[in-house]
């Protein structure tokens, strides 16, 4: 078992509603671990919670109840201002529009925006950013001006902007949404190599099934609670319950179901990738061949 | 029947500065009418500029733009000699057939935006009237519609996009983002335009909304007859809900035809740096492994009745 | 809308391009105080000299650097004809009606128009046309960061900078876009009167406020996500370094304010009255 990093328990947010003295609950009683190094996809419709729940995780809000526990250590809004920044600085986050979250009017700059913050040297900073840009493969932008960037690029160099504070988990929120098929292809490999190669714990919050396929374990939340999780296999063969929540299986994976429905006997325990999804048709067929059950 | 025509069309952007570009490069492109025509691209293909010229938001730097054959952009030499009016009052005396023409002209170019429908991308943030009412009314209220009209198009509008009464009094500030971009494209819905041209319609939205947004615009197209295009990179709806689909490349036509036939090149449409459908891959990979599927795959469904029959269950279930 | 550029700055390579932006304000100041130091017209033909040789020095295309006098025409004009005709002297050369022209007047809107016209230059090709916004808030910030001991808070105004500089290429687009839509729901900016035509800007104001406030807010997010937490402990990638050519480039401006002082005393020609 690989040791734990993050850990949630009960956790649970409001929203205060303008008018009224009433709260609208975001999150309710969230307990969840993330262990160090893991990839992690969170799965739910718009305003599930599942954003709100990510600001938790670094107290951008603060939980009306419940605890968190970062690295070992218990975080609470009454943290000192060290404490909070080493937080923010080990539990980094991307998020959904690129034009949002760029500080400076040049990329260089931008990426510096939080090791600067946290007052490094100056030789330290250039090492940082030149790294950082060098990871997400932007270094020869290093010197442009953040709006002559596509989409895909502006996230890249925010997410060199996380990076360069050497965090050790990153949060995506819906990172991806605003982008196109190569921004997001770009963005998503990225995630993949600081998942392998950097060992980064990923927290990426989507509502795209074959981005969330790719995580080691998905979270499927509903209405502020965890409705279930399990590895991309296992949460893609509840697919009615997915359905239900206003989500949906990868294409290769409703097209089993849809088989199985017409009455083709398809197992759905691994469905996770259009590769498992041919394996299981295919299986199917031949043994019903060599079974010479099917005609010509 | 042509509803729209491109013909020989040039853009270009930023003229004159190290950032020129051109946008589209010599295009011509008929849109047949009352079919949902499918513009797919990546980013900077070309495909949201060719939107804005539509509707007469812009005109090209060449090239001429048709809509029912009257040219959005004539110059009045042109009209008063030879373009299709010109015909129309051909028995007039001089002067009058002037007028005619000019005035005719001029109420064509006052109601091309309400006759070509823009839904740009992430509408939502066009929203500004104190209700969801009003949002929606705001663009038939411009064509001078009377109260009544108003009102019955409101409703109409709302009902299609699944804007359900009891938001009309609300703030669209306070709806949900699903909710918002369904409002927004109402307000467009209830001017009935002849033309429906939609940029990326579900962007950022959750399946479930992804799907709503798509039904009703199908909805709208086989209740009013109109002609729809949907700019889009994503080739998983463009083969869901279109008829006929048109690629952009590097400012240019590549492909054009019904989806079928674009479709079946699909290794044309990767190298364009297109993604194909998930269900497209699955069948590439049934074949490797020598199941006989034979047509073109490219939604779940064509999928699934192309199995069933390998299965040998197509006649029984379908 | 890529190609946005901000102010007036003439991408480019020369000496005074690469000058600490530092620098380049002192260069400025002292450049506002050579004009007003000139009385005769021996210094005002060195003034015009000087701002030639900084024109060429800067390399930026004559057309562009006198396209920067467009706003100042009329006052150019205006203050030229107060001079020429409000300005008693003793030498009277034309004389009509109420209007009395005396050499002095000439003279006087001779040098007004030098001494406005290499303000405006020199400045522009000190600060605007080759020091990009961002460089000249940096600047700033550096020169007057002694005033944080007096809890002036320049790192506040600095950073409130940045981000509008960093943000107005996205509001334009954004601006342009919001515009679209609504011409396309008919809204017609150009027609109408003078009431009409504000009301038009409702449509376009309500939108680009509410995404104004909601970007203020994520970037707000973003930024504390960062770890931001004002200027306190704030250390910087890129500082201004003084290089000697900008030591040298101040002493020899200030060498040639004094020159001009003293060139005062050659009095041939007219001088200002």
């Amino acid at each position: 078992m690989k040791e734990q990093f993050v850990k949630t328990e009960e956790l649970s947010f409001s929203y205060q509603a303008e008018n009224e003295n009433e709260a609208i609950p975001a999150v309710k009683n969230l307990s969840v671990e993330f262990s160090s190094g893991e990839y992690v996809a969170i799965l739910g419709h718009n305003g599930s919670g599942k954003s709100t729940f990510a600001k938790l995780l670094n107290l951008i809000l603060e939980p009306v109840s419940g605890r968190l526990f970062v690295d070992g250590k218990e975080r609470t809004a009454e943290l000192s201002e060290g404490e909070l920044l080493d937080l923010r600085r080990t539990v980094g986050m991307v998020f959904q529009n690129p034009d949002n979250q760029l500080v400076a009017t040049i990329v260089e700059e931008d990426v510096a925006f939080g090791p600067e913050n946290l007052g490094y040297p100056r030789e330290e900073l250039r090492k940082r950013v030149d790294d950082a840009l060098a990871t997400v493969g932007m270094t020869e932008y290093a010197s442009y001006e953040p709006h002559r960037l596509s989409g895909g690029q502006k996230q890249r160099v925010a997410i060199a902007g996380v990076l360069a504070m050497t965090p050790r988990c990153i949060i995506f929120d819906e990172s991806t949404a605003m982008l196109d098929p190569s921004g997001r292809r770009e963005v998503l490999s990225t995630i993949r190599r600081l998942n392998r190669e950097e060992g980064i714990t990923i927290i990426n919050i989507t509502h795209y099934m074959n981005e969330a396929a790719e995580a080691d374990r998905i979270l499927v939340m509903n209405d502020g609670e965890l409705l279930f999780e399990g590895t991309p296999d296992e949460v893609f063969s509840r697919r009615d319950e997915l359905l239900a929540v206003g989500l949906e299986v990868p294409q290769s994976a409703e097209l089993v179901f849809r088989l199985r429905e017409a009455g083709i006997d398809l197992p759905t325990e691994a469905l996770s990738t259009p590769e498992k999804c041919a394996a299981c048709i295919a299986d199917a067929y031949f043994a019903k061949r060599k079974g010479g059950a099917v005609d010509g | 029947m042509d509803k729209l025509r491109l013909e020989n069309v040039t853009y270009r952007y930023d003229v004159g500065t190290a950032f020129e570009q051109t946008a589209l490069d010599d295009v011509t492109l008929s849109i047949e009418e009352g079919k949902i025509t499918g513009i797919i691209g990546h980013t900077g293909s070309g495909k949201s500029t060719m939107m804005k010229l539509l509707n007469g938001l812009d005109h090209p730097a060449e090239g001429k733009v048709y809509l029912d054959g009257v040219d959005l952009n004539a110059d009045k030499k042109e009209l008063l000699s030879s373009s299709s009016l010109f015909e129309k009052y051909q028995n007039l005396s001089k002067s009058a057939r002037k007028k005619a023409i000019l005035s005719e002209y001029a109420d064509f170019k006052k109601n091309l935006c309400f006759r070509v429908g823009l839904v740009m991308q992430y509408p939502e943030y066009q929203l500004f009237e104190e209700t969801v009412e009003k949002d929606i009314s705001f663009g038939p209220k411009n064509m001078g519609l009377s109260e009544e009209e108003i009102k019955k198009r409101v409703r109409e509008a709302a009902m299609l996009t699944g804007v359900s009464e009891d938001l009309f009094e609300k703030s669209p500030f306070d709806l949900s983002g699903g909710q918002k971009r369904r409002v927004a494209l109402a307000g467009v819905m209830a001017m009935k335009p002849e033309v429906l041209v939609l940029d990326e319609p579900a962007a950022g939205l959750d399946p479930r909304g992804r799907n709503n947004i798509f039904s009703s615009i199908v909805d709208y197209r086989n209740q009013t007859g109109s002609t729809v295009i949907i700019v889009s990179h994503s080739m998983e709806d463009m083969a869901k809900y279109c008829d006929r689909v048109v690629v952009m490349n590097h400012a240019r036509v590549a492909m054009e035809g019904d989806r079928k036939e674009v479709f079946a090149h699909v290794g044309e449409l990767s190298s364009m740096g297109l993604d194909i459908p998930e269900i497209t891959r699955l069948a590439e990979l049934l074949r490797e492994r020598g199941l006989p599927l034979t047509d073109a795959i490219y939604t779940v469904e064509e999928a699934t009745s192309a199995l069933l029959s390998v299965f040998g269950k197509g006649g029984a279930d379908r | 809308m890529k190609g946005f550029t901000l102010g007036q700055y003439y991408p480019g390579n020369s000496f005074i391009h690469r000058l600490d932006p530092r620098a380049k304000i002192i260069l400025g100041i002292l450049a506002i105080v050579c004009t007003f130091l000139c009385k005769t017209l021996f210094s005002f033909i060195l003034l015009f000299a000087l701002t030639l040789i900084l024109a060429i020095l800067s390399r930026i295309p004559l057309k562009i650097l006198l396209r920067s006098l467009r706003p100042v025409l009329f006052i150019l004009l205006f203050t030229s004809l107060v001079n020429i005709f409000m300005t008693k002297g003793e030498n009277l050369l034309f004389e009509y009606w109420i209007f009395h022209v005396y050499e002095e007047g000439l003279w006087n809107a001779l040098f007004m128009i030098v001494r406005i016209t290499s303000l405006i230059v020199m400045t522009g090709i000190f600060l605007t046309y080759t020091t990009t916004p961002i460089a000249l808030t940096d600047g700033l910030e550096q020169l007057l960061s002694p005033l944080k001991k007096l809890h002036i808070p320049v790192h506040d105004f600095a950073m409130m900078i940045t981000i509008a500089l960093r943000f107005i290429p996205t509001l334009a687009e954004e601006t342009e876009r919001i515009m679209n839509a609504q011409r396309a729901r008919g809204v017609n900016f150009s027609s109408g009167g003078l009431f009409k035509r504000v009301r038009s800007l409702i449509p376009i104001l309500i939108p680009l406020f509410v995404s104004a406030f909601n970007r203020a807010f994520d970037l707000a997010n973003a930024m504390e996500c960062r770890c931001y937490h004002g200027g306190e402990g704030r250390t910087r990638l890129n500082v201004l370094h003084y290089k000697a050519a900008d030591f040298i480039a101040m002493i020899l401006l200030l060498g040639i304010g004094i020159g001009l002082f003293f060139a005062n005393r050659f009095t041939f020609g007219g001088m200002i009255r």
